[in-house]
């Protein structure tokens, strides 16, 4: 080592020749070291990557067939020899309002009597005549709950009865799937899901088109369901992560950002502020299902707030997401020249005015940055939400935040365990792409907005 | 150098501040009637008197004892090899030193005969009366007419939307910016040329009408071309301001003011008319900074 600095320090009287010597014997291991460097840096990106791709086509294999599902075009005839109801009540001259509705709830329930299955049985037979196969094996080709779908439709509109109108039902889950293949369909008659009859009603419908597969728009529309597992939908989980969203955006970001303005700019830095930031650091690295204990003890136990409840769900995903936006957001302060500041208190701003003129306004993108992960971060989020009690089965829309709800990580969670696996696995890869796409269009809305602000600035 | 290192160990001991300006400023006590002589040989009424200003950045003291006149409507220089205090010195005059963690000022500063510490005087109200140009120009990141409309918003100075605009256009004009950028009022301030940027920074501070500009080394991040340009700004400008300037360059001390002050680790050196600083100074620091022998 001192042989080289004594080299470097007085070179030979030869000079340069031997000094560009080294020089150039050394270049060729350099650029090798380089060049390694860059390949691994390749090599750690296209592992990345190619871990991503594997995951999204995974999903979207799985999930991209169940928007398709089977549903059956059927013509239904409102036989009067089965729907045999009186005509729906019209209200009497002098009859009260309490009275007429009893009388009409009594009627519903005269409809809601009548065997709904006998007039789907016929509409299938009618698509099949003469084909052999006993009324229970019928009824298992249609999904269970399509004979509220018919009892909702003729209370709507009572003029049905003797008429025959075009409605398109949904196929039984069992069905979708030995249409679709996701049984084996070489298992025998023992094993399967379906009864022999019914396998070969099936494909006969299929193949006369009678059964197609069509964009299953009931997976937006309806709530989860049990015992009709093709029914089955989002709407409710969706809602209710909305509504968690919303509670979320609407605490932790005015909470979190003034907390962090106050800390970074008015705060004096002392032993308290540096614990208060110690603790926000842990904060930010507690295990989530701890919050969920926290959120259990403090909001329904100590504050008696409803269980399953979207309200919740959003007061423990915001403690969870403060940290993450108070950190960031002071890192997005710290950013800010201190020329700038310098420049507000030169003119004779003052604090405040300094804060909220000149260092939150060019802030803002990491604002917003630092909101949109945190809100993405909870919104995925689904171990805290279990302790709520929100993995409980929920078949409806929650009206406000106060309603118990599913959200759509948990039932992500749900309808994976379900033990229809063959129906379920798709249909859990379906709800993994709505929640993806929710989140990738929170995102993108963040950088429009975030595009729009810096370039008015 | 190595007659200076002595002084440089034990600067307490260096013989005190205005060994020459203390000879011109008039025998009177020290007030508000009380004037300071500046070269074109007119005694000007004293606007900045500081005593005994010590500063320091938690244990480490940066300025001892500095005390010194600044005349209205002059240029006063201070100049000083890096980290000599001028800076320092500078930001105490209009309590931007308070925005420091850890910094404490001690000794008195008045303006206009007003202690500026006093707990009566607004740190707000000082620096509107104390404007401040800074060494790197840092416009807000806004239009150009809000640049220099904000001094006068905050402060409540326009009544109505043209006054406020006239303010800003006779702002512009008197930095000599209005013919360049009058067309462009509202495009961001931060797509100006540096040295336009600078001036944009200086009608900035005078859209308040500050009693006093302090500048930070306001053409050290500039060209020559900007820079002359600047200077002849400041000239133009002490007719109605008085004007304290932070320069590395002695040739802009000497072209552009009246007074100087010459500042070594930590303290005020010698003070006096700048002609007397750069021909005839007293103190042999003073003779060898300017001859170039170190700094």
């Amino acid at each position: 080592m001192a042989d080289h600095f004594a080299a470097v320090l007085n070179p030979p009287s030869d000079g340069s020749a031997e000094r560009l010597a080294r020089i150039r014997a050394g270049l060729k291991s350099r650029h090798a070291r380089e060049w390694r460097f860059r390949a691994y840096g390749i090599a750690a990106t296209a592992a990345a990557i190619a871990f991503v791709v594997i995951l999204f086509a995974m999903i979207f294999a799985k999930g991209l067939p169940a928007f398709w599902q089977a549903k059956m075009d059927l013509d239904v005839f409102f036989d009067p020899a089965i729907v045999k109801v009186e005509p729906k009540p019209v209200q009497q001259e002098g009859q009260s309002a309490a009275d007429y509705r009893k009388a009409v709830l009594d009627w519903e329930r005269a409809v809601t009597l009548v065997n709904w299955n006998r007039v789907i049985e016929a509409a299938v037979r009618a698509k099949a005549p003469g084909f052999q196969i006993d009324t229970r094996q019928v009824l298992t080709v249609v999904e269970t709950n399509e004979r509220f779908v018919l009892r909702d439709m003729f209370v709507e509109n009572p003029g049905l009865l003797g008429q025959t109108v075009p409605v398109r039902m949904l196929a039984s889950a069992n069905v979708d799937n030995w249409l679709k293949g996701t049984i084996d369909r070489s298992l025998p008659d023992a094993q399967q899901q379906l009864r022999d009859q019914a396998r070969g009603l099936a494909d006969q419908l299929y193949a006369d088109g009678t059964i197609g597969m069509r964009f299953a728009w009931n997976i937006f529309v309806n709530v989860d369901s049990r015992s009709a597992p093709a029914a089955a939908g989002l709407a409710g989980a969706f809602v209710g992560s909305l509504y968690m969203m919303l509670v979320v955006i609407l605490l932790s970001v005015p909470i979190g950002v003034m907390a962090a303005i106050y800390l970074e700019e008015f705060a004096s830095k002392g032993r308290i502020t540096d614990f208060i930031e110690v603790n926000i650091n842990n904060l930010a690295a507690v295990p989530s299902i701890v919050f969920g204990v926290f959120g259990a003890a403090v909001f329904i136990n100590w504050f008696h707030l409803p269980l399953s409840a979207p309200i919740v769900g959003g007061l423990v995903l915001t403690l969870m997401t403060l940290p993450t936006i108070i950190i960031a957001t002071r890192a997005s302060l710290r950013a800010v020249p201190p020329s700038l500041r310098a420049a507000a208190l030169g003119l004779g701003a003052s604090r405040t005015q300094m804060v909220f003129h000149h260092v939150l306004p060019v802030t803002f993108p990491g604002i917003m940055t630092a909101t949109i992960i945190g809100v993405a971060h909870a919104i995925g989020e689904t171990a805290p939400l279990l302790l709520i009690g929100m993995n409980a089965f929920v078949a409806s829309v929650p009206a406000t935040p106060f309603d118990q709800s599913a959200a759509l990580p948990v039932q992500i969670y749900l309808w994976q365990g379900n033990e229809n696996r063959n129906f379920f696995e798709a249909r859990t890869s379906a709800a993994i792409i709505v929640l993806l796409a929710l989140m990738l269009s929170l995102n993108a809305m963040a950088i429009y907005l975030r595009r729009r602000l810096e370039r008015r600035m | 150098m190595t007659d200076l290192s002595t002084s440089e160990t034990k600067p307490e001991t260096i013989p005190m501040h205005m060994t020459s300006g203390s000879a011109i400023i008039e025998s009177s006590e020290l007030g508000k009637g009380k004037t300071v002589r500046t070269p074109d040989k007119e005694n000007r009424p004293v606007r900045v008197k500081a005593r005994d200003v010590s500063v320091f950045y938690g244990p480490k003291q940066a300025l001892f004892d500095v005390s010194i006149d600044i005349p209205a409507k002059a240029v006063t220089a201070f100049i000083g090899p890096s980290g000599c205090g001028k800076s320092t010195f500078l930001r105490c005059l209009n309590r931007m030193n308070d925005t420091i963690e850890g910094c404490r000022v001690t000794g008195q500063i008045e303006l206009d005969g007003s202690d500026i510490h006093d707990r009566d005087l607004d740190v707000v109200e000082l620096r509107a009366r104390v404007g401040m140009v800074f060494q790197k120009p840092n416009p807000f990141p806004k239009s150009i007419f809000e640049n220099v409309a904000y001094g006068p918003k905050i402060h409540g100075l326009a009544r109505s939307k043209s006054e406020l605009e006239g303010i800003v256009e006779s702002s512009l004009r008197r930095a000599s910016l209005w013919e360049e950028v009058k067309d462009r009022l509202h495009e961001p301030g931060t797509g100006l040329s540096g040295g336009q940027q600078q001036r944009l920074c200086i009608a900035r501070a005078i859209a308040v009408s500050p009693e006093v500009i302090l500048m930070d080394e306001p053409c050290s991040a500039l060209d020559p071309i900007a820079t002359a340009k600047i200077e002849e700004l400041i000239d133009e400008l002490k007719q109605n301001f008085t004007i304290v300037i932070v320069t590395h360059s002695m040739q802009q001390a000497a072209r552009v003011s009246q007074r100087t002050a010459f500042f070594h680790l930590g303290n005020l050196v010698e003070e006096g008319p700048t002609d007397t600083i750069f021909t005839s100074p007293k103190e042999k620091r003073t003779q060898d900074y300017i001859t170039g022998r170190f700094g």
